[in-house]
């Protein structure tokens, strides 16, 4: 039982960890928290149900599917929700917030109309593959989502560490004025950062979607405050923060239903969270401004 | 933190929100006076339901079944019925203020709804003080009908259907361990589960392990693999079905293949549609069954299927035979006066629906005998 709950933990916790990736690309680069992103990652599942369900597609076709659309969503978010309030002069730096929150209600009721209110099923095969070690079952979708979600750590930490994009990425965010002036394209960098932030929302969707079987309009805002407090927890704007803290969250939720009491999961992985922060008020891997 | 976070969120939200859904779901109430002309007694009907959020599913059903029946009530013509529509998103709040906003019309002789028992909480006894007699078609929670005088409920609550399913699923499966699982953040489920406990309790039933979850949550692995472990003879589970039947497909996929018992908000077609086959075996007992061999039933539901394309659950079915108590009382009163009306609804006994029979007691519950329903090889059947 215990392996069993391990791999449960790590498979809620690499979940979390993707979701959480996409939150800290965003805020490291433009230091704003997309409350939207939760939603992207709703549509992201729910693009994956139709695809396989409504349309009979195979699961390679869902991923493009939904990487795409939420790719699309990202870049109308980009350019309708975040843009127009950069250019802009006095604007408040909550402003961008409460855009991508109305953006997120805009997202919740749209998926409403769209696909109605209940739960949808997801029915993919691949999703019933597993395999049995002693007396354990895995299945093949918990080894898959804890492998991308290492991949697209590594990817992530590569591209921003050693690609060109990723040092103007990095340039822009250390300061947008004089990236600008050093030659990158600011607008461009920002639009590709929130529109691959928008397409690994996407991809969390649709693992989500198989290994839980379960898609809900309000899938989104519950995931999306974990990814918001796990970026907290690892360092806002880190890579492996991310990672770690998602996976931390995961299992912490789920040791706390084994040994105690599942009415307090919440309760005590926030509690946990908050300790951390006493000590390390930075986050696990972020660093320490001075002021 | 999770919580204050979410309430912050919601707050600054709401105002927007609200601004959003009170443009929708309005139905112009008639300009017809509600009084007796020539025969048909007239009156306007206020309904709030949960139409727009979460558990919208719920107020389509219930608003669906409301409908046909005014339909078919309208065109016997000794009533007329004229629904005004509000919605009330699930909120409290905002439930209290559809119902203020039809209760201070004069032309609202009685309301049908709301939908949840936390939200009939808030608006009964508003009801009761000004007088509108009100009827809950899906409020199942302990304590509703005791609100107060004008207050009434035509649903079956769930400290008689839990306790009979529970009994039912005792003596066919010998029964002696159970594990209890359930929403703990919703007065719905919890109640349930409180009812759920108690029966458990009564009937001597050992409980190895209570464990909870929240509304919109998607893996349940984690309190599964806990109750796997403990070998349960049955799972009592009060989940509405949108969570329940995830944690169905979610316990038959790791191997759990004891049978579930659920509460009200457990059962309907839905969970078929979602789990699939995970569903066989979940016991739930109804006063709605959809393949009763009588004729009002069939009629019924080739009706609804007709009009809005799917079979109706438990919600449209209390929901129309509620318009038709209510009709009913109507007739009786004579006249569209609300506290006419709300004497004439206390009588009533021995109501024949599609439910089945239906009396109200003094206290404006609900007498009936329930029918305890399993599903297998896909479909909802008698449980013997």
């Amino acid at each position: 039982m215990l392996i069993e709950q391990l791999i449960n933990g790590i498979t809620l916790g690499s979940i979390y960890a993707i979701v959480a990736l996409g939150f800290t690309l965003v805020f490291g680069v433009l230091g704003i928290i997309n409350m939207a992103h939760g939603e992207i990652f709703m549509f992201g599942a729910f693009i994956g149900v139709v695809v396989t369900a409504s349309f009979q597609g195979p699961l390679w076709l869902a991923f493009l599917a939904a990487i795409a659309v939420t790719a699309v969503m990202g870049y109308l978010l980009e350019r309708f929700a975040l843009r127009p309030l950069r250019s802009k002069q006095g604007v408040s730096h909550l402003a961008p917030l409460i855009s991508t929150i109305g953006v997120s209600i805009f997202l919740e009721n749209l998926s409403h109309h769209l696909f109605g209110a209940g739960n949808h099923p997801f029915r993919a095969s691949f999703a019933e593959i597993s395999f049995q070690i002693g007396s354990i079952t895995v299945y093949l979708v918990q080894i898959v989502i804890f492998v991308i979600s290492i991949l697209l750590m590594y990817s992530l930490s590569f591209w921003l560490g050693k690609t060109k994009a990723g040092k103007a990425l990095r340039a822009t965010a250390e300061n947008l004025e004089t990236a600008s002036l050093l030659g990158v394209d600011v607008k461009r960098t920002i639009t590709m950062t929130v529109i691959i932030a928008s397409a690994m929302g996407g991809i969390a969707g649709i693992l989500v979607g198989m290994a839980f079987n379960s898609v809900t309009p309000q899938m989104g805002l519950s995931i999306g405050l974990k990814g918001l407090a796990i970026i907290i927890l690892g360092g806002m704007g880190n890579v492996k923060g991310a990672m770690v803290g998602g996976l931390i969250l995961g299992l912490a939720e789920t040791f706390i239903v084994v040994y105690g009491d599942s009415g307090y999961k919440d309760a005590i992985a926030f509690a946990a969270i908050i300790i951390i922060l006493l000590i390390r008020p930075q986050g696990l891997f972020g660093q320490k401004i001075s002021a | 933190m999770r919580k204050q976070f979410k309430k912050i969120i919601q707050l600054t939200t709401l105002s927007s929100l609200l601004v959003l859904t009170a443009c929708g779901g309005n139905e112009p109430a008639g300009d017809q006076d509600a009084q007796t002309e020539g025969g048909a007694v007239k009156a306007d009907i206020g309904v709030v339901s949960y139409i727009s959020g979460p558990g919208a599913a719920y107020g389509e059903a219930i608003t669906n079944g409301l409908k046909l029946a005014q339909e078919e009530i309208n065109s016997n013509g000794e009533v007329e019925i004229n629904l005004v529509v509000e919605d009330s998103a699930g909120k409290q709040d905002q439930a209290l203020t559809a119902a203020q906003k039809l209760m201070n019309s004069e032309n609202v002789t009685a309301i049908i709804g709301p939908t949840l028992s936390t939200e009939m909480n808030v608006v009964g006894p508003e009801a009761d003080i000004n007088g509108v007699p009100i009827m809950g078609t899906s409020t199942t929670a302990e304590g509703i009908p005791q609100i107060g005088e004008y207050v009434f409920r035509n649903s079956l609550p769930e400290a008689l259907a839990i306790p009979a399913a529970i009994d039912k699923a005792m003596e066919k499966y010998d029964a002696k361990k159970v594990a209890i699982l359930y929403g703990n953040d919703d007065v719905f489920t919890k109640s349930g589960f409180d009812t759920m406990k108690a029966a458990a309790e009564e009937k001597g039933l050992e409980i190895l392990t209570i464990e909870t979850f929240q509304k919109g949550q998607s893996d349940y692995n984690a309190q599964l693999t806990k109750i796997k472990g403990l070998n349960p003879d049955l799972i009592l589970a009060s989940a509405l079905y949108n969570e329940g039947a995830v944690i169905m497909g979610q316990a038959r996929k790791m191997g759990i293949d004891v049978p579930f018992v659920g509460g009200n908000g457990f059962n309907s077609p839905e969970v078929i549609n979602i789990a699939g086959d995970a569903a066989n075996g979940l016991i739930v007992a109804t006063p709605w069954y959809g393949e009763k061999d009588d004729q009002k039933v069939q009629d019924f539901v080739t009706k609804y299927e007709e009009e809005y394309g799917k079979k109706p659950d438990q919600f449209a079915a209390q929901a129309y035979d509620a318009l038709y108590i209510m009709a009913e009382a109507l007739k009786n009163a004579g006249e569209a006066d609300r506290d006419a009306v709300r004497d004439a609804l206390a009588e009533i006994q021995g109501f024949n629906g599609i439910l089945g029979e239906f009396s109200f007691d003094e206290e404006g519950d609900v007498v009936m005998e329930p029918t305890v329903l399993v599903i297998e090889g896909g479909a909802f059947k008698v449980f013997e």
